[in-house]
């Protein structure tokens, strides 16, 4: 069976769409491993293509505030690495909606490499981004997830020197190039920066691999400039934001649908797409 | 194999043998390395390259040697603490007096050594974190004296037991950020300017003030903190005619014990000791030793000890020291320990402050807390050593920052 994250960038390419990735922070804003698959189910659902599970960590050192405390709070209700895999397996008696869990290296590397990849194979996670791995450091991991078939997805950022982004897209091979728009940590911005063309350009010359972009993007028009550029926009911290501040609500699930389906419809106008 | 380890006095001679990192920084194939957000890796290739290049330059440590000499008032005395051998009993005791550098600690040799590098990268920004205040004193210092921008990061709790250094550090000029993310001390700090550095890398400089961090830092902070180890060397065969059987330390991130150790590393028959931070006590769980209570792990960018849980998250730390107050520790240290090379012991925040106040009744001299440790574990061990032996201690800073938080402490 192809890997679910290979499966569906290939069918976007055939409906000329972008895909539509989404962040939460697993156990945040519910602490239930039911609820957080509830809303992953509602993000897929709604249009998300992909979803990012994000690992809750003491130190997220690439975090902005939003996440940060969205991650913190997970931590203080208990959350941890295997809250995250129930997860997982709880949206797979659902939805074979591709899931990346996202974190960093110390929750892999405490639990144990092989059995970190093996959890993640058994419950139906596709893929890893892990924040402070970059490729010189992450043999020891790629061995273990690509016997699982588990795609590390490594990051290129607008410092990335040619010879950098030559290394990160040499050293995958499945999943997709997580193109940082800006240099910073996560969080809402109001622009994408006029430069992104290039850096996302200059990934693209080097591999067939898809290349999606994250970092500071939050409304339909920054999902529709970027989607005119790039293979698929990640969104995080304006949808944890935005769980957080309607969770108290009945409505919180038709709330977010309704912003999904929004951001989706801007990966569709790609007129300019090659 | 014998090999003179490299001096921060101009021959720069890379020792190639056990004691050497790999081309990625890690020491023994395993501590050290780079685990970073990819946006930081170029800025480290930057940065490890302008260091190599200065490391092997006369003229960079020709100018380091200078500043060293004339504003920090190097060489720093190495003292015979004789009341305090002669209180004791046992081996003779002579401090490293630190706390007379400019700044008043050990910080500021490496804050020195990296303002020059940061003028060879020109980058007029520079950013530090501090727990105690005194690397970011020593930070702010140099900033002044090199007319560049200065935002140091620090724990909201530690800005708190620190004031002192919070108001020099304003006085000098610089900006000081309260940290109120997480456990709001000095590992909190790390992350914020980490976060800093990644969203303002291009024309910002990150003075790391320890040897912990991504590789260059665990390397370049220690070649300019061996100063330390260096001049201590010299001075004791010039005093004794020969090695001392023991050289102590404080370790936090370990700055202090990795610059006076490493010149002595290669000298086989003199035995190292660091001393980490018990706090309440090891079994309480309220302390910050992570050589001796840690497990394998990576924070801050490199593969070292950690304090942390079973599923790797860091745990929170206590130390009436803000600068040992940390759950990291360096590479270099980890390995040391893996090898045997150097012993980690530990003392409790009680058994620090008898220390200090010892010290300042023996010896007419206020150590820092963090210096405490290493003067509490001096304190237990010399009595049981013959009076022939010596003991080398790092006296790594003064204590005038901790003068409110002991006052509380002892009622005073």
């Amino acid at each position: 069976m192809p890997n679910r994250l290979d499966a569906t960038f290939a069918a976007l390419k055939a409906r000329r769409e972008a895909a539509l990735v989404t962040y939460v922070a697993a156990g945040d804003p519910f602490p239930t491993v039911e609820k957080t698959a509830r809303v992953v189910l509602a993000l897929a659902e709604a249009g998300a293509d992909v979803v990012e599970l994000g690992i809750p960590y003491s130190d997220p050192m690439a975090d902005g505030p939003t996440i940060q405390a969205a991650t913190q709070r997970a931590l203080d209700a208990g959350v941890n690495p295997p809250f995250v895999f129930d997860v997982v397996r709880r949206v797979r008696r659902e939805s074979q909606t591709p899931i990346v869990l996202m974190g960093y290296y110390n929750n892999v590397l405490r639990i144990g490499l092989a059995r970190f990849a093996q959890e993640m194979a058994d419950a139906g996670a596709d893929g890893v981004i892990l924040s402070d791995l970059p490729p010189e450091e992450a043999d020891p991991w790629k061995t273990e997830a690509d016997a699982r078939k588990i795609a590390t997805i490594f990051l290129l950022a607008p410092t990335s020197t040619p010879e950098r982004i030559d290394a990160v897209v040499s050293d995958m091979n499945s999943g997709f190039v997580y193109c940082v728009s800006r240099t910073g940590v996560t969080g809402v911005q109001r622009d994408v920066p006029e430069d992104l063309h290039r850096l996302v350009t200059s990934i693209k010359n080097k591999t067939n691999l898809p290349v999606c972009v994250g970092f500071g993007i939050s409304t339909r028009e920054h999902v529709k400039q970027v989607s005119s550029i790039s293979d698929g926009v990640v969104i995080g911290s304006r949808l944890v934001e935005a769980l957080r501040s309607n969770a108290g609500s009945a409505e919180w699930e038709t709330t977010i649908r309704k912003m999904v389906s929004e951001w989706k419809s801007g990966t569709t106008t790609k007129e300019n797409h090659v | 194999m014998s090999v003179k380890a490299e001096n921060a006095s101009g021959a720069a001679q890379v020792a190639e043998d056990e004691y050497a990192p790999d081309q990625l920084g890690r020491f023994g194939g395993r501590f050290g390395g780079r685990f970073v957000p990819e946006t930081l890796v170029p800025a480290l290739d930057e940065l490890t390259a302008v260091y190599e290049e200065a490391r092997s330059d006369r003229e960079f440590w020709k100018e380091f040697n200078f500043i060293a000499a004339h504003y920090v008032g190097r060489p720093t005395p190495l003292y015979f603490a004789e009341k305090m051998t002669a209180e004791l009993g046992g081996a003779k005791i002579y401090l490293k007096r630190e706390d007379l550098a400019h700044t008043g600690a050990h910080k500021i040799n490496n804050a020195l050594g990296q303002i020059l590098l940061a003028r060879r990268m020109n980058k007029p920004r520079i950013i530090a974190e501090t727990g105690a205040g005194q690397h970011g004193v020593a930070t702010a210092t140099v900033c002044a004296r090199f007319g560049c921008e200065c935002v140091v990061y620090m724990g909201a709790e530690d800005i708190i037991r620190q004031h002192l250094n919070v108001v020099r550090m304003r006085l000098l000029g610089a900006t000081v950020v309260s940290v109120e993310s997480g456990t709001k001390t000095l590992k909190d700090a790390l992350n914020e300017a980490m976060r800093d550095w990644v969203t303002n890398i291009r024309n910002t400089h990150y003075i790391i003030g320890t040897v912990a961090g991504p590789h260059p830092y665990p390397v370049m902070v220690r070649d300019f903190q061996a100063v330390i180890g260096e001049e201590a060397r010299k001075q004791i065969l010039n005093d004794e005619g020969r090695l001392p059987d023991h050289v102590i330390a404080c370790v936090g991130g370990g700055s202090n014990a990795m610059g006076m150790f490493y010149p002595f590393v290669r000298d086989e028959s003199v035995k190292l000791i660091g001393v980490e931070a018990a706090g309440r006590g090891i079994e309480t769980g309220e302390h910050a030793a992570t050589l001796t209570a840690g497990s394998e792990g990576v924070l801050h960018g490199s593969h070292s000890f950690v304090l942390q849980d079973e599923y790797g998250q860091v745990m929170p730390t206590h130390s009436v020291s803000a600068g040992l107050d940390y759950p990291g520790v360096g590479p270099e240290h980890a390995y040391w320990k893996e090898i045997g090379r150097a012993s980690y012991v530990t003392v409790t925040d009680q058994e620090a402050l008898d220390a200090f106040q010892w010290t300042a009744r023996m010896e007419g001299i206020i150590p820092a807390l963090e210096s405490s440790h290493a003067l509490a574990y001096v304190r237990k061990f010399a009595p049981n050593l013959p009076k022939d032996q010596i003991v080398l201690v790092s006296l790594s800073g003064r204590g005038d920052k901790d003068v409110d938080t002991v006052a509380e402490l002892l009622k005073i």
